[in-house]
Formats: structure tokens, sequence, C-alpha cells
């Protein structure tokens, strides 16, 4: 977990995948189409991933995809969608500066 | 002349055109056999079993009194009068044949359905079958044995057979011995041919009742599901385990969705007769929350069922075929029924309207995303079961990559279920928002709206299904 928190404080946002996972590709796909750059960790290819991933499984299960915003733990898949269907996650990344508009 | 005729027909195995001639030709032998009538009469047994040998013995009175050479070895007579009563019946096409000794050729209809429309059958069969025709004589040692067998389910068309045959052999007295190997030959040819020709119609009848009393057992099962499925019974079926549950996820799943569509339809009359009654605000309102958990309920189905049978909410069959033109991942596009709700609830406020936009913006947004994420996956669904060689033949390591590959399509298979669940919660939330943005009563316009909006593409689907068709 300390390994996770200490990545996602690097970037404002970031997110936790693996390889594998076909919905965060698509939760990838919808940030880079708000205009965000998030840094990208694939667990499956990070020393440590077995580690994270099940520090991540503590939080949600799945455990990937895991998006923090601002080095917030913000949600999984499900959250995410939830978030910007009522415009609460766009905000959120103007909030951290991951975006202007 | 008659000799002649035979052999023409007879020893051309591949030419379909010769083999019609020789039955016109036939015709003197046939003529013949008239005047034999009586002689061939007398030799009707009704037994086949008995019968080939009392042919065999009765030919060869006949040969010793007619003098026909053709039956000078024992041997041969035996084989060329076993193998007569097949080919003989399948040559004579001709009408007139069929006329003469009406009482000796009492099996001729059953023959004549193979003949009739089947010419070029013959002949392909013939030569088609040559080769099990020798083997069967190798295997039997003899080919009585292989026809007796035939007539044991086709009694009638043996005795058609038998005298046919007797009227041939009597009719073929006076060809020449050296024109007598060649006519065994044929006549050989054409009885396989003729036995090959017996035992497909029997396979085609048996298949043929077969797939009657099939289709029968299908509507039966057609109309007692139809019957349960009012009754709203849950029909499990009675297969293994596996396959019934699955059957009873996309089963269950139907009847609990007809059920909720009949408690939908109630809520929306409610609605209706309120709005058109001009209820208060505060009677709309708790209206419109009933009918928003209501559809809170059927994602909850959803969910269960995507668990159960994924596939079939993919399908969309649990939906009219109107309505599936639109699926987009088991389901509605939210951005689509928003679009068509902008311009039903006017008037809005420039706040609402934006709110809206946004929203429309957010859930196509989301979609796209979905979309994309569902692309990947068939994308490395392929790769998956494309890895290796297709269509080269396996040695024992590619029986270990295969059973590797499908274990990895497995696994990918299982996360439709996620996507499923996500778009339903893209909808669930596009829903919710909506009436966080709209006034109750433009709530209640808006649910009015949608529900009219798919009940008129269930409408066109039955439009649609009934349609008169040319």
């Amino acid at each position: 977990m300390e390994r996770v928190n200490h990545l996602a404080s690097k970037k404002a946002a970031v997110i936790f995948t693996k390889s594998s996972c076909y919905m965060c590709h698509s939760i990838k796909q919808l940030f880079y189409e708000l205009g965000a750059s998030p840094e990208i960790h694939e667990l499956d290819q990070e020393a440590n991933g077995r580690e994270m991933e099940s520090a991540l499984r503590g939080l949600r299960n799945p455990s990937v995809p895991a998006v923090f915003i601002g080095g917030k733990y913000v949600g999984s898949a499900k959250d995410i969608i939830s978030l910007h269907v009522d415009g609460s996650l766009k905000q959120m990344l103007i909030d951290a500066k991951a975006i202007w508009f | 002349m008659e000799s002649r005729a035979v052999r023409t027909g007879a020893e051309d195995e591949t030419g379909a055109a010769r083999v019609m001639p020789s039955f016109d030709s036939q015709l003197p032998i046939s003529n013949a056999l008239c005047t034999e009538g009586n002689t061939i009469h007398s030799f009707r047994i009704s037994d086949f079993g008995t019968f080939e040998q009392s042919v065999g013995f009765r030919l060869e009175n006949t040969a010793d009194l007619s003098g026909n050479t053709l039956f000078s070895s024992t041997k041969v007579s035996t084989q060329a009068v076993a193998s007569d009563p097949l080919h003989i019946g399948t040559s004579d096409k001709s009408p007139t044949s069929r006329d003469i000794n009406p009482s000796s050729f009492r099996g001729e209809r059953q023959r004549l359905p193979l003949e009739k429309g089947q010419p070029s059958n013959l002949v392909s069969i013939s030569s088609g079958n040559i080769e099990n025709w020798e083997e069967s004589n190798m295997a039997d040692g003899s080919p009585r044995t292989d026809i007796s067998t035939d007539v044991d389910t086709d009694d009638k068309n043996q005795r058609f057979d038998s005298g046919q045959s007797l009227a041939i052999i009597a009719g073929s007295d006076s060809s020449d011995r050296s024109k007598d190997k060649s006519d065994q030959k044929t006549l050989r040819r054409l009885a396989q041919n003729r036995e090959a020709a017996r035992k497909s119609r029997l396979r085609k009848k048996a298949y043929v009742q077969q797939l009657e009393s099939s289709r029968l057992k299908l509507t039966q099962l057609e109309q007692e599901l139809q019957r349960a499925r009012q009754q709203g019974i849950f029909i499990s079926s009675s297969g293994d385990q596996a396959h019934s549950m699955s059957g009873n996820g996309a089963m269950a799943f139907d009847v609990e969705y007809a059920r909720w569509m009949e408690e939908q339809n109630r809520q929306i009359n409610e609605l209706r007769s309120a709005v058109n009654s001009h209820a208060s605000d505060a009677e709309l309102r708790i209206i419109v929350d009933n009918i928003l958990a209501h559809y809170d309920e059927i994602f909850r189905l959803k969910g269960m069922a995507a668990k159960a049978d994924v596939f079939h909410l993919l399908s969309g069959m649990w939906k009219t075929p109107a309505e599936r033109c639109f699926l987009w991942l088991g389901g509605f596009r939210s951005s689509e029924l928003l679009k068509l709700l902008v311009n039903q609830l006017e008037p809005l406020t420039e706040q609402q309207l934006m709110g809206i936009t946004n929203l429309q913006q957010s859930s196509q947004q989301a979609e796209d995303a979905l979309s994309q994420g569902m692309e990947a996956l068939q994308q490395s669904l392929a790769d998956t079961l494309c890895s290796g060689n297709l269509g080269s033949s396996g040695s024992s390591g590619n029986v270990a990559n295969y059973m590797g590959q499908m274990a990895m399509a497995m696994g990918k298979l299982g996360t439709l279920e996620g996507f499923i669940r996500q778009a339903d919660n893209l909808r669930q939330q596009t829903l919710q928002q909506l009436h966080r943005i709209l006034t109750t009563r433009q709530s209640a316009r808006a649910l009015l709206a949608i529900n009219d909006y798919f009940s008129r593409l269930r409408a066109l689907s039955s439009l649609w299904l009934a349609r008169p068709r040319e």
C-alpha cells in the first residue's frame, strides 16, 4: 500500500491497471477523451505488482482499474462511470489540475 | 434382338443416355414375355428364401427346355440368376412392361418411384457401387445372402423382381454364347445398382419418418413452453446440469422481464392518468420515484442474469426485433434516449438545457469508452484463438497449446459480464441524473415519452413479425 500511495501521489491522475483487463482499457480511454494524461501503472509489469494488487483488492474488488486523483483513491470502473455521468469526475480532474476545462 | 437390346443398355454403365434406349428396346422383350407369361407364373414363389434355390433350379430347367446357353455353367447361372432380380427390375422402365402379367409384376409400384424420376441416378449408382457389389460378393461368398436381407424388408419388390427376372431370362434364351459374359457382367452391375437404390430408398424413408416425428415433438414442446411461460412458471430442462443452468438463466430472466414489463405498464398508466388529471407535484413525485425505483429493479435483475447467461443479454433476444436494432451492450443507448428527449421536454431553462447537453455528452463519452474496451476484448479473444497455426494438423504438443488457448479464451469471456454491468450502470446513472436536472412535472413527461418511444418500437416489431409475406 505504501508503494501504491507513493506512486499515486506523483501525478494528478494515476491509474493502476493490468494488461489483461479490458475494463481498464475503457477507463483509460475515458480519461484520454477528457484530455487527461493519467500515469498508468500496469501491475503485471511492475516490480511488487502482486503486493500492490492485493493492497488494492482491499479497497475494491476487482482490484483494477484503481483510479487516484490528486493522490486520493477515487474508485474502480463503476465509481468512475457514476462520477463521470454526474459531472463530478471532470470537476475532480480540474481541481487536481489534471485538466483545465 | 432381345439380347442385343439388353446388351446395349447393360454394358454401358456410364452413359445415362444410352440406358434409355435399352428400356425402349426391351419392349420387344416384354412382348416376348407375354408368351412366356404362363411359364413364369408357374415359377412364382412367395418365400424368397426358397425362391433363390428354386429360381436356380427352375431356370436351369428353363435353360434345358429352351436350350439357353446363358446358363452353361452352374455357378455362373446361379450368380446370374441372383443378380437378375435386382437388375432387371431397375432397368425396366417402360410403361408397357408394367402391364404385362400384372399378377407377376405385382410389386412393380414399389420399383417405379426410383426409376421414374432418376434415370441418371441409376447409372451413377451402378457405376459408384460396383465395388460394394463385388465386396459384398466376396464377403458373403454368394450374392444370395446379400439379396435376402433386402427382401426381408422389402418383400413385394422381390416378388416383382423374381417375376421380372424369370421373364427376362426366358427372353434371353436365344442370346449368343459370346455375348453371355458381357451380359452377365452388365446384369450384375445393374443388379447392384438396383440393390443400392433400394437401400438408399429405405434409408431415406427412415430418415424422413424420424424428421417428421421430431418435428411433431418440437411443436408440442414449443406449445408447452408457451403455455408455461404465460403462467409464469419457471421451467428447468431435464438435460444435464450445465445446460439446464444456462437455459434457466435465460428463461428465468425472460419470465422476470415479462413480469417487470407488466408492472412498468401499470405504473406508466397510473402516471398518465395522474398527469392528465392535473395531480399535484407531490403526487406526481411519488409515482415518478416509484417508476425510477422500478428501473433500478430491472438493472438488478439484469445483473443477476449477466452472471447466469451473459450471452443471452448480449444477444438481445429478450427484446423485440426492432428494439434489438438499437442494441448496445445488452440494452439501450442513454445518449440516444437523451437526444430524443431534448425535443420533447421544452421549455427548458438555460441551466437545464446545459445540464442535459452535458449529460448527453458524458454518456456518449462513457459509451465510447466502454465500446473501445469491448473492441479490445474482442481483438484479444480473436488473437488468442488464432495463436499458433490455424488449419494445420496438430502434433501432440499442439494439444497442450490448444487447451492453453481455450483456458485463456475462457478467462477473457468471463470479463464480458463486467462490461454489461458497467453498461447498465451507465444507463441507471443517466436516468437518475436526468431526473435530478428536471422538475417533477418534466420528469413525469420524460418517463411517459420514454415509455411511448419503446412501446412504438415494440409495436413496430409486432407489425413486422406479422407482415404478409409472398
